[in-house]
């Protein structure tokens, strides 16, 4: 999960507070180290969709009393930023969550917008979540690929692992 | 009908509603984790006020962050100044942008093209 020189990086349990605080903290790094403003908002808008994502999404891991399990990391390489993020994932939601993935990656940069329009248009959003546009926000907003994998940790659970690079 | 005002915090953005001049400002940050609750008092406030609204109502957006919950909530608060619009009432939204925030303006432009209202864009220089 590891690229470039870290700015954040955090493994265990994911809760609100938690995601307040590092928010706070990466404003208050950014602001240190990041000299264009325009960047700074672009990053810190993308770990917000990041770090809600993993909030709204994280499982626990059965009989080892982790619960709400997550980890993220956002890094400087030479020319950008790495964004990551793992939780875990049954293995029953894994076909809709790839074949997403698949297509917001599939689109260029107008489609992408035509396809975030649709969605925020059209989709009754959950009160878990965004109803879904918040990894066709990242896409828009990095212009990365949504680079995923899913590594088998159980029977009935999936280590998904999803990074972006925003290129400055 | 009365005046609706709510305090910006970290993750909420400063609100203020005037029945009396027909003026609505949104302003700030909005990345709450659930957006649909801090909404809902503008959206029903916007109802109220859809029942005898001043001949033109100016609506100022200007906010620094907004996150993927909010922009769905947004486009509630739009979808109710459409329908004032369409009931032969003016209606304009000031969409701010920050100089060279071109993410921003896009997004307002997104809305732009969803929402039957006239939009202002306008870029706010240091």
């Amino acid at each position: 999960m590891q690229q470039g020189n870290i700015i954040v990086a955090y493994k265990g349990a994911i809760d609100a507070d938690l995601i307040a605080d590092t928010l706070t903290l990466i404003e208050t790094k950014l602001e240190r180290d990041v000299e264009h403003s325009l960047t700074r908002k672009k990053i810190y808008n993308v770990m917000v969709e990041c770090l809600q994502n993993l909030f709204h999404h994280v499982d626990a891991i059965p009989n080892t009393g982790n619960l709400n399990y997550g980890i993220f990391v956002l890094s400087k390489l030479p020319n950008g930023f790495y964004i990551a993020t793992g939780n875990m994932v049954n293995v029953s939601k894994k076909p809709v969550l790839k074949q997403k993935i698949d297509k917001i990656n599939s689109l260029n940069k107008d489609e992408l917008k035509e396809f975030y329009k649709f969605v925020l248009n059209n989709q009754t959003f959950s009160e878990k979540g965004g109803g879904g546009l918040g990894l066709i926000d990242i896409a828009r907003k990095t212009g990365s690929k949504l680079n995923y994998s899913f590594v088998p940790f159980n029977d009935s659970l999936d280590f998904f692992k999803l990074s972006v690079i925003l290129t400055e | 009908m009365e005046l609706l005002n709510i305090e910006g915090t970290p993750k909420t953005p400063t609100v203020n509603m005037n029945p009396n001049s027909g003026e609505v400002e949104i302003k700030g940050r909005s990345i709450p984790e659930n957006s649909i609750e801090f909404y809902k008092p503008i959206i029903d406030w916007l109802d109220e006020y859809s029942g005898s609204p001043q001949p033109s109502t100016i609506v100022n957006i200007q906010l620094e962050y907004f996150n993927t919950s909010s922009s769905k909530c947004i486009l509630d608060v739009f979808k109710k100044l459409e329908q004032l619009k369409k009931n032969q009432h003016d209606v304009l939204i000031n969409w701010y942008y920050e100089e060279d925030d071109e993410d921003m303006l896009e997004a307002g432009e997104d809305y732009e093209s969803i929402i039957k209202v006239p939009f202002k864009m306008i870029q706010i220089v240091d």
